[in-house]
């Protein structure tokens, strides 16, 4: 048994549902009792759906067990098939129906139904959400693509492209394949099939068709992809276009592929971001202490943006799935820190408060972390919340998603010559952090938590009231350190002498 | 002990309606629910789910934000090597109490929280529970069930205080009455109630749940209960074995409710009349006052009640009665006929009760009769508002303060917003 506060994934069942509810004319009937049915509003209310998830659950009940929950299930079936009419239909059991064994396939297979009917066995007390999602889109893939496709000749016609992996409830997924899919056609790539979102199980027929397959989202398609590869000898893309350096990868990558010029493209500087980093207000964000944690793929290519990009040190990186836990531990190497794998949210809260860094790039999780130790924070990665559902067009990936992440990494933080004019004037009367945020007439100020010292060492009050000078998004950093510089040389107390010894002693 | 002012019940077997009774796909939480606001309520209370990382994220999901640092609720996860023998299944539930507890002394009361995954197993929660409590001797540990096999949405918080009767210490034989509220209630509004008490000339009153464990109110033979929500069946049941006796009334929503329900009470103590009304006027007259606010836009519009809160007998009442609306369907996961005796008898002549759910043939039925506002969980709003149909979502009704004179006119408020908004909007 694990003891869990929150968590980073939903059952696998879930992960089914985001691949059945981004495509068309499928359905999935999950034998489930009547809780289960709370996963809709996953759909209807973060993603703002307009239409329940194509999915009909057996609600069975206590008085139903043991007598005839397999007679419920076989009905479900039935109706499900008369009323929605899909083109596949999904069958499958939540957690507490996995424990009955009432074998869904078999039920659905004596119905005789004439659409494919695919069977998703889900184990939930081993996997969760992803392994679900790319479980399911495996599952159908392997059962409708049409093994017998031939491919037409290269000759007179631009390369066709698969996307693949972008379901519902996905972190930006619709507008990074609107992105990708322009990118594409910039590059003179048409994209054959977007799958799952979007796609019916006549698409995934013509899978075969397209001269090769691009993974956009590992967690989802990658299982998919293998068999692709394997299937219609298509090749795989795998460079997640995330950021100006992994969008320009990907962009060469496909180049070489097709044999395509990408230089003309990569030479019109498609994004502002090389030139907004390099401009002289980004100078306050050298070395900014950033923390990351995230899916692997959102987190290791914000981790190559962070660092790469805008000039941050990296001080901590992690994942919540540990099917991914390879490629993570070697960006971590990359960046010279130890990877966290963990779905342990009270083990992440721990990580990023050790961190002392200045910026969390996260997830939804991660923000509520952030508020509370009052660290700026942006949300690059599932889980996801209704805000990262936004109105505008806002991918991450792509030339214009590296536009979006500058500025989602960037704006969180207190802006280069307003840090300077605070330190200027911290003992302004109205700025002073005791006086509260000046946009807010009667706020009080918000207590600073400053973590105690675990030693006895203490503060001598000219010392003290020098460090109430420091701006307080730092103060907790510069008490920490000179309590650290102090023990370590054995100090008892701390004098003024001590604070500006330990300034210059960690000075970057 | 029976009260002679049952506002209207007593022609009740001729006026109730014929009540449709479904069953089919349902689409409603499980009782698992009830946590995200009982453990606000008792505030040195944690709530442990054994179950499966569905129970985990639904209740993340339902609560919306995760707005606590380490909130007092969490799920032991079942694991595959759980479910291999059952005998590991309690070792492991120990060693999760023993670090849980280790982590949160502040902990009075411990409730194992059974769900699906845990009753299909037949993992015994009482037998762990008790186990647990001699083990633990600072913390009380109890269990209940939350699971959607057994319980919808509400009825978790009946289980949850039904397991908390039997911890009730007896009122000594002989004591002077004294009045129990029963069903967790705001503390804003809770207040205001033990005001109206007060000012009644009622000496004793106590609620269910306290807001710290160790304060369990006394029961016995001569403790009067009111229920404040239509949902705690068994909770009534727990406390009639010990000897309470329930005072039937309309619930308290709105001014004929508040009304009715505050007079069973007072009549119970003996209270005059004319002291009564006194001491209800100021009240009645606000709540009167800011309900007619919402009437014009409320009077005539019809109302569809999707089975959720159990709460959709009283609403309809209400929205009926004192707004003018029409309801066109109300229909109810579980409908305690007792309970909502006087509550039934007061819906208009022919209004449409169903039992039970059947959610796809409820939707061709709200699509046909076109409801000017629909009562829906949170699954269905947004289709049914893309399908042209305004939606009040039911799960607001139990996180918001709707009882009493002085939330009278939020809650009418919670059912005018959404037309009010489709006024407003030019897109």
């Amino acid at each position: 048994m694990q003891l869990t506060v929150w968590t980073y994934e939903g059952p696998p069942h879930v992960g089914a549902m985001r691949v059945a509810t981004g495509m068309t004319g499928v359905h999935y009937v999950l034998h489930a009792p009547q809780g289960d049915t709370y996963a809709d509003l996953l759909f209807t209310m973060i993603e703002r759906r307009d239409a329940r998830p194509p999915v009909t659950y057996t609600t069975f009940q206590a008085r139903d067990l043991g007598t005839d929950t397999a007679a419920l299930l076989q009905d479900a079936i039935q109706d499900a098939y008369d009323r929605f009419q899909p083109q596949a239909l999904l069958v499958g059991a939540s957690c507490t129906a996995e424990l009955i064994q009432d074998d869904p396939a078999g039920l659905a297979k004596a119905l005789d139904l004439p659409i494919p009917v695919i069977n998703l066995d889900l184990p939930s007390y081993q996997r969760k959400e992803n392994w679900g999602a790319a479980e399911t889109f495996y599952a159908l893939v392997r059962t409708l693509a049409d093994t017998t496709v031939e491919r037409s000749p290269m000759a007179g016609r631009r390369p066709r492209a698969n996307l693949l992996g972008p379901t519902a409830l996905g972190f930006r997924h619709r507008d990074d394949v609107t992105e990708v899919t322009k990118l594409l056609g910039q590059l003179g790539v048409d994209v054959a099939v977007t799958a799952p979102m979007g796609a019916s199980p006549a698409d995934l027929a013509r899978l075969g068709d397209a001269d090769f397959n691009i993974v956009l989202y590992p967690e989802i398609a990658d299982t998919a992809a293998r068999w692709l590869e394997k299937t219609f000898g298509q090749p795989t893309v795998r460079t997640v276009p995330i950021g100006h350096g992994a969008t320009s990868d990907f962009v060469r990558e496909i180049a070489a592929l097709t044999g395509i010029d990408a230089a003309p493209l990569l030479r019109s500087n498609p994004s502002r971001l090389p030139w907004y980093s390099r401009s002289v207000d980004s100078t306050y964000l050298t070395g900014k202490r950033v923390f990351i944690f995230g899916d692997a793929t959102h987190a290791i290519a914000a981790a190559r943006v962070a660092a790469d990009e805008l000039g941050f040190t990296v001080v901590g990186l992690g994942c919540y799935n540990r099917e991914f836990a390879k490629p993570l531990r070697e960006a971590a190497a990359r960046c010279g820190v130890e990877a966290l794998i963990t779905d342990d949210y009270l083990a992440v809260e721990e990580a990023i408060a050790a961190s002392a860094c200045e910026l969390v790039l996260g997830t939804q999780m991660e923000r509520h972390i952030a508020k509370r130790l009052r660290v700026p924070c942006a949300v690059i990665s599932a889980p996801v919340h209704v805000q990262d559902f936004p109105a505008r067009y806002s991918p991450v990936m792509g030339f214009e998603g590296a536009n979006v992440l500058f500025d989602t990494f960037v704006h969180p933080l207190v802006m280069g010559l307003e840090e300077h004019l605070l330190t200027m004037f911290r003992d302004d009367f109205e700025f002073n952090d005791a006086a509260g945020a000046s946009h807010l007439p009667a706020a009080e100020a918000a207590a600073v938590i400053v973590p105690v010292a675990a030693n006895d060492i203490e503060w001598t009050p000219a010392a003290e009231k020098e460090l109430g000078k420091i701006p307080f998004f730092v103060r907790g950093k510069a008490r920490r350190n000179t309590e650290k510089f102090a023990s370590e040389r054995g100090l008892v107390a701390i004098d003024l002498d001590t604070l500006y010894d330990a300034k210059s002693h960690y000075a970057r | 002990m029976t009260v002679a002012v049952l506002d209207r019940a007593a022609d009740l077997p001729a006026r109730l309606p014929p009540v449709l009774r479904e069953r089919g796909q349902r689409e409603v939480f499980c009782g698992l629910t009830g946590i995200v606001w009982l453990h606000r309520k008792i505030q040195d209370a944690f709530f442990l789910v054994v179950g499966s990382r569905t129970c985990a994220h639904l209740l993340q999901s339902a609560a919306g934000v995760m707005v606590f640092a380490e909130p007092r609720f969490a799920t032991a996860i079942i694991e595959e090597r759980d479910l291999a023998g059952l005998a590991d299944a309690n070792e492991e539930l120990d060693r999760v109490v023993d670090r849980l507890l280790a982590r949160r002394p502040e902990i009075k009361l411990l409730f194992l929280v059974g769900s699906c995954p845990s009753e299909v197993i037949k993992l015994d929660l009482s037998r762990a529970a008790s186990r647990l409590d001699a083990k633990h001797g600072e913390t009380r540990v109890l269990n209940y069930s939350g699971s959607g096999i057994e319980t919808t949405f509400t009825q978790g918080e009946d289980a949850c205080l039904a397991a908390l009767v039997p911890e009730m210490p007896a009122a000594a034989p002989g004591a002077a009455p004294s009045l129990l509220v029963v069903g967790a209630l705001p503390d804003v509004v809770e207040d205001q109630f033990r005001r109206l008490f007060a000012d009644l000339g009622i000496p004793a009153v106590f609620t269910l749940p306290p807001r710290r464990a160790a304060d369990l109110p006394p029961v016995g033979t001569n403790t009067r209960f009111l229920l404040a929500q239509p949902f705690l069946g068994d909770t009534a049941a727990a406390l009639e074995d010990r000897g309470a006796t329930h005072l039937p009334a309309l619930f308290p929503f709105g001014v004929d409710g508040t009304t009715a329900w505050l007079r069973a009470a007072a009549a119970a103590f003996d209270i005059a009349p004319d002291h009564f009304d006194r001491v209800v006027a100021p009240g009645r007259a606000r709540a009167a006052r800011a309900i007619a606010r919402h009437r014009d836009r409320l009077a005539g519009k019809t109302i569809f009640f999707f089975p959720d809160s159990q709460l959709e007998v009283p609403l309809a009442r209400f929205l009926a009665n004192e707004l003018g609306m029409v309801p066109v369907e109300v229909a109810t996961p579980y409908l305690h006929r007792a309970h909502l005796a006087a509550d039934l008898a007061a819906l208009p002549a022919g209004t449409q009760l169903v039992e039970g759910q059947d959610v796809d043939r409820q939707l061709d039925r709200v699509r046909a009769y076109r409801p000017d506002l629909a009562v829906c969980g949170l699954g269905l709003a947004n289709p049914l508002e893309a399908a042209g149909i305004a939606t009040k979502w039911s799960i607001e009704l139990v996180f918001t303060p709707v009882h009493g004179f002085d939330q009278a006119g939020d809650l009418a408020e919670l059912f005018a917003r959404p037309l009010d908004r489709r006024d407003r909007l030019a897109v």
